[in-house]
């Protein structure tokens, strides 16, 4: 399958990258190639076959429905690039 | 460089509790070693200070008499393991500047047996290469070289620069983690041990996440033994990771006792690449007669799906990693892009992720949105997953028929030149992982062990894949492999 210029614009707004325009064929070029590879899975007859959850079969253990975290939020915003007041700071996202 | 670096990890366990040296000498051997060897761009960050605090602790537990294994023994930890306090940036610019607040239970679990850090290890970015080449904090160097040729070789990725640590002697071993063949093709490439466990033996938790369900994480190592013991130490049940399993740990050193009479190994029929290289085939072949003589049982198998495993693993890995990496958004922690005036927080998001993420993270982040989004999801992500079933049932059957482990090459060829794959598409650098990634896709434990050398005096490896929970097992034929082989070259020093 070949990717478009603007299947590629797509993507990355999707992903949420910033990709120049002057960048964008050789993106879509990339990702022809890698798809094209990819389609080779197109051959494999896989009626019936269960697309696999988990490689080791094991049920998920639950633990007990009790807090066994918090009152850390120094420790949580320690690595923000930006943190005022004990909270995130971020551009206004509202009018 | 002092021999004291040189010494395995069961040598320097040995000694110490002798009283024949300390971990105080050795952990400065290292140090010494490490200072010298910046060409190899090996350690990037540097923590001395940890690790002389840590190696005076261990010498107090070892002289009380009650010192685990692990005790005293410097490491290397590769850049993926959050470590408290200390830089853990996944070799990615996103990560820049941050310093965890916690530490993974795997880095918890050897610093409580008594293991020293000497510094965190080179790798690509967020694991994803086989060149270590897309690094945020440049190449690590392969120690080795070809005879007579000074150009610098890639020791392989993701976990290059563990891997040209533990082959220079700078460090007793280090840590890896292993996706698709991130720990066992550079330790191929650099002629050391590195093995890959069960998926569910060692704990995520703590290490970035690339592809959630293939990540693990792996000693590399001087030699088996030393695989074994350091596994010991990394493995166990973590109430913080969900798919750790809840299983008896063995002792794996006890395993090895070198006798693998009666022990049936497969030999796959699908991993004879066309074009593979006469002396990959040779390594392979000569490897097979080494098991044979020691009194293995050699069955010709086949593993049907083994050609889809590639493109299965660059929808599902991808897939995973889009996911995984929607978190660097640059809002709680690393780096955050300047905004220009008027900015709202789409873009905030957008520049963010095109200043932090390098081009290889970027395009596999981009592939995955892509094979997830709507439209697309069954076509690849969940056909995909189906390839996946079948790989792992080619597995289960072998298994079945009594195949106690296979025999493979671990990599296609010998160590590259950097640089030499740049022009090349990404899908030439991917088949590095051609004989590796089956092993995470079916989940299965693998070990590359060094067995021979090519005409240009690098190091070749083999891949022993076990059956799933059967490390001792699969290390037992690793030792006797190692000990038939007797692989002790080492790379001249240059650096």
């Amino acid at each position: 399958m070949s990717i478009d210029t603007e299947t590629a614009r797509r993507v990355a707004k999707l992903a949420r990258i910033k990709v120049e325009d002057d960048a964008l064929p050789a993106l879509a070029s990339e990702f022809s190639a890698i798809l094209g590879f990819i389609e080779q899975l197109n051959e494999v007859d896989v009626e019936g076959v269960e697309p696999m959850t988990s490689v080791t079969p094991q049920r998920l253990k639950r633990r007990d429905d009790v807090v066994t975290d918090g009152n850390q939020q120094e420790a949580v915003l320690k690595n923000a690039p930006d943190a005022r007041e004990g909270f995130f700071a971020v551009p206004k996202v509202v009018e | 460089m002092s021999e004291l670096s040189k010494l395995t990890i069961a040598q320097a366990r040995d000694a110490m509790r002798k009283g024949d040296t300390t971990s105080a000498e050795i952990t400065s051997a290292c140090l010494t070693a490490i200072e010298g060897a910046d060409a190899l761009g090996a350690f990037v960050h540097h923590t001395p200070e940890i690790a002389q605090a840590q190696a005076a602790a261990a010498d107090l537990r070892i002289k009380a008499g009650d010192a685990p294994d692990m005790c005293g023994i410097p490491l290397g930890i590769k850049d993926l393991f959050c470590t408290k306090g200390v830089p853990s940036q996944a070799a990615s610019r996103i990560l820049e500047g941050f310093k965890p607040e916690y530490e993974s239970t795997i880095t918890s679990q050897l610093f409580d047996a008594g293991a020293v850090m000497l510094g965190k290890l080179n790798m690509d970015e967020f694991a994803m290469g086989s060149s270590n080449e897309t690094s945020v904090y440049g190449n690590a160097v392969n120690p080795w070289r070809r005879t007579g040729d000074d150009a610098a070789l890639t020791p392989g990725g993701s976990s290059g620069g563990s891997a040209s640590a533990v082959a220079a002697d700078l460090c007793l071993a280090a840590t890896g983690t292993d996706t698709g063949g991130s720990i066992r093709q550079p330790a191929a490439f650099t002629g050391i041990t590195g093995l890959k466990p069960t998926y569910g033996r060692v704990s995520r938790w703590g290490i970035v996440a690339f592809a959630s369900s293939l990540d693990q994480a792996g000693p590399m190592t001087k030699d088996v033994r030393d695989a074994a013991i350091m596994l010991t130490a990394m493995a166990g049940h973590d109430p913080l990771d969900s798919t750790s399993a809840d299983l008896a740990v063995p002792d794996f050193e006890a395993a090895l006792t070198g006798d693998i009479r009666g022990k049936t190994i497969g030999i796959p029929k699908e991993y004879r690449m066309d074009g593979m290289p006469a002396v990959i085939e040779k390594l392979w072949e000569d490897g097979t007669t080494m098991l044979k003589d020691a009194g293995a049982k050699i069955v010709d198998i086949s593993l049907p799906h083994t050609k889809y495993a590639l493109p299965a693993y660059y929808v599902i890995a991808p897939a995973e990693a889009s996911s995984n990496l929607a978190r660097y958004d640059g809002v709680r922690f690393g780096h955050r892009a300047k905004l220009s005036h008027g900015d709202g927080i789409t873009e905030m998001y957008e520049k963010t992720r095109a200043e932090g993420f390098g081009p290889e993270v970027q395009r596999r982040v981009m592939v995955g949105t892509y094979v997830l989004s709507a439209g697309f999801y069954d076509a690849y992500y969940n056909r995909a997953r189906r390839v996946r079933t079948l790989i792992k049932q080619d597995f289960d059957t072998v298994f079945a028929d009594g195949v106690d482990a296979i025999l493979t090459p671990a990599t296609p060829s010998a160590a590259f030149g950097l640089g030499e794959m740049t022009d090349a598409d990404p899908i030439q650098m991917y088949l590095n992982d051609v004989f590796t990634v089956t092993v995470n896709l079916a989940g299965l434990p693998g070990i590359a062990v060094p067995t021979g050398q090519d005409a240009q005096g690098l190091p070749l490896g083999l891949q022993l894949i076990g059956r799933p929970w059967d490390e001792a097992g699969l290390l037992n034929v690793a030792y006797s492999l190692e000990q038939t082989a007797g692989f002790v070259a080492k790379p001249a020093k240059w650096w």
